[in-house]
């Protein structure tokens, strides 16, 4: 069912929101979309070329941002959509978020672009590696970060069909497709992609490609049989998944393209904690900041490349024997 | 106070300033050409007329006249200038938005000597510059903080906040010059949001002196900046100044699209033509540097 292979064509996340926006607005003439000067880079403007009347561009000003998503969405008949970077949709306004949006439920899709260190060479200022972690922490917030073009519509779906906040995690590089088109989402509900019996990879986002793929190298290098899980979503979480898997296996790696506090590596550890609990090991960007370079040669830096996610994974799991 | 230096001159190292920030961009592949280019003349006469007592040196010497480059997008013309300046080779500059350069995407006061806060995110750089200003009174000092200002940071409530409280605390030396170039990211000002019009009437109302002056010419320039540093010592002091995105590079001109990217080599060229560089000379600095 899964279409993975080392040479998968890359899909556009930004194009693949843009259109289902679309898809949406056509849908429900209620829908509204909110931006803050980077339309053109989130693709909401494509959703306000259609419908000029519903799409506000509020400019750079994002505790405004999201206080207007909140005022439009208040009475809870209209789903709001509100996109920025996601340093700027998540950190300046995290406050109101978690008066507004998280507090009252309301039907706020906050659907973020430019996440990690994949953001490249704008540097440090425009890499968020935290924003995980603060979404996770406030009540009421759905996290879901999609691994690619064709499981994000199922999630924009999913998240408009649903009532209530939601943080939806997208990325400005193309992600190798995983999923087929008619893959099917449900909230909390997450993915074996590959079977193994060795050892458990939990792995989101541009990581779930590289973790298929390091699984690959573990096999062909080391002889081991990785199993690979994308939970999809990181709140709520499939613990149930994921705590079979390590009873399974014994031992769990996360990985992640975000801080290694507070994200998906600690949402599995809190699920195992309850469940089943192993040695578990967190990979990620370290308590540090990013820095300018390509998406690749930062990927490379902070060691979340394929071979050497394999290469520590095998160190780790002779370490810890 | 440095020593000043001619209308002629400053226009001069202007055009330097708008060739190095080109470079460094198109060596990137990155960047943002518009509003360097459009806060190139305002860097220059603060830094070469005289007005920003540095010791590129001693950086941090505590006694230094402070700027903020609340628009750290600006990155590649303010580090030209520092280059220009002495604070780093010149080199360095090619290095711009590279793993490992000193030269980060947006400025950052823990890489690059001259800088004095870390920005890129929009619209914080006013409060920062308003505290170094509060600091100035505790150490019994007298420098002077400039905060350089996009016209789309005046969206951000960060930005409001601090004009507030400029005035309750009585700030003294904080001079904030507004880039007002009327482009921001998406589009043009006056069509994203234009709330943020009219620019002196809002900062009067909130107890600031108001200049406003065409922020590329260099005699209203000094001008501006004079009368704004005597009076910064009774009230703080906006200058707005009145820009073109991409100024003197006719195809990026008052052109939203040229916000945010850098130009391929056939365009390189054509700014480079522009700029005044000889045939020869781009020729060398293709062979030398490009990928
Ligand atoms: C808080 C924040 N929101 C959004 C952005 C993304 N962004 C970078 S530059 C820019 C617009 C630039 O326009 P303006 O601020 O007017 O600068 P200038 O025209 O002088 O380049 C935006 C929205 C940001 N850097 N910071």
């Amino acid at each position: 069912m899964f279409l993975y292979t080392k040479d998968a064509p890359k899909g556009d996340l930004r194009k693949t929101y843009g259109e289902t926006l679309i898809e949406l607005g056509r849908k429900d003439p209620k829908l509204c979309v909110v931006d803050g000067d980077l339309s053109t880079s989130t693709k909401t403007a494509m959703f306000g070329k259609e419908f000029p009347e519903r799409f506000f561009n509020v400019g750079i000003d994002e505790q405004n941002l999201i206080g207007i998503a909140s005022g439009l969405a208040y009475d809870k008949d209209r789903t709001v959509f509100a996109s920025s970077f996601a340093m700027f949709l998540t950190g300046r306004p995290w406050e109101i978020i978690r008066q507004h949006v998280g507090y009252n439920d309301l039907p706020v899709k906050l659907v973020a672009t430019h996440a990690g260190i994949t953001v490249g060479p704008d540097g440090a200022s425009h890499q968020m590696n935290e924003d995980i972690a603060i979404m996770r922490a406030i009540p009421n917030m759905k996290v879901i970060v999609p691994a690619d073009n064709h499981i994000l519509k199922k999630i924009l779906y999913k998240a408009y069909e649903t009532p209530g906040a939601f943080y939806i995690r997208l990325s400005r590089e193309k992600f190798p497709v995983v999923y087929p088109e008619d893959v099917e989402f449900e909230l909390g509900r997450g993915f074996i992609l590959k079977e193994g019996k060795d050892i458990t990879i939990v792995a989101i986002g541009l990581m779930v490609s590289h973790a298929l793929d390091a699984a690959s190298i573990l096999k062909e290098n080391y002889g081991i049989d990785a199993e690979v899980i994308d939970p999809v979503s990181v709140k709520p979480i499939d613990g149930e998944l994921i705590a079979q898997s390590a009873q399974k296996t014994g031992k769990v790696v996360t990985i992640e393209e975000h801080s290694i506090i507070g994200g998906l590596g600690d949402a599995v550890i809190s699920a195992l904690a309850e469940k089943y609990p192993v040695l578990v090991k967190k990979i990620g960007i370290p308590d540090t900041y990013g820095e300018s370079g390509t998406a690749i040669e930062l990927l490379r830096k902070f060691e979340l490349m394929p071979e050497q996610l394999a290469g520590n994974i095998y160190k780790w799991l002779n370490s810890s024997k | 106070m440095n020593p000043t230096k001619s209308i002629e001159e400053l226009k001069e190292l202007a055009r330097k300033v708008r060739i190095e920030t080109i470079k460094s961009i198109y060596l990137a592949g990155s960047g943002h050409p518009g509003g360097s280019l459009s806060i190139t003349d305002i860097l220059v006469a603060l830094y070469f007329g005289g007005y920003v007592n540095v010791d590129p040196q001693n950086p941090y010497k505590p006694d230094r006249d402070r700027v903020i480059l609340s628009k750290g997008h600006a990155a590649p013309s303010f580090y030209a200038v520092l280059a220009l300046k002495g604070f780093f080779d010149k080199e360095l500059l090619y290095t711009l938005r590279k793993l490992g350069s000193p030269l980060q995407g947006h400025v950052s006061r823990k890489h690059t000597p001259g800088v004095e806060a870390s920005t890129g995110s929009l619209g914080q750089g006013l409060s920062i510059a308003l505290g170094m200003a509060l600091k100035r009174r505790l150490d019994n000092l007298d420098y002077k903080v400039f905060c350089l200002l996009s016209d789309g940071e005046l969206q951000e409530g960060m930005t409001w906040e601090a004009i507030m409280t400029a005035k309750h605390f009585n700030a003294k030396g904080l001079i904030a010059i507004i880039d007002n170039n009327n482009i921001q990211l998406d589009d043009f000002v006056t069509k994203v949001n234009s709330g943020i019009y009219p620019i002196e009437d809002k900062f009067k109302a909130s107890g600031w002196h108001t200049i406003t002056i065409d922020g590329h010419d260099f005699s209203q320039i000094l001008k501006a900046l004079d009368e704004a540093v005597k009076i910064s010592e009774e009230k703080p002091v906006a200058i707005r100044a009145i820009t073109v995105k991409g100024k003197g590079v006719s195809y990026m001109e008052n052109t939203p699209a040229w916000h945010g990217k850098a130009p391929d080599r056939e365009k390189f060229i054509e700014a480079m033509k522009e700029l005044g560089v000889s045939d020869k000379e781009i020729e060398e600095f293709l062979t030398k540097y490009d990928r």
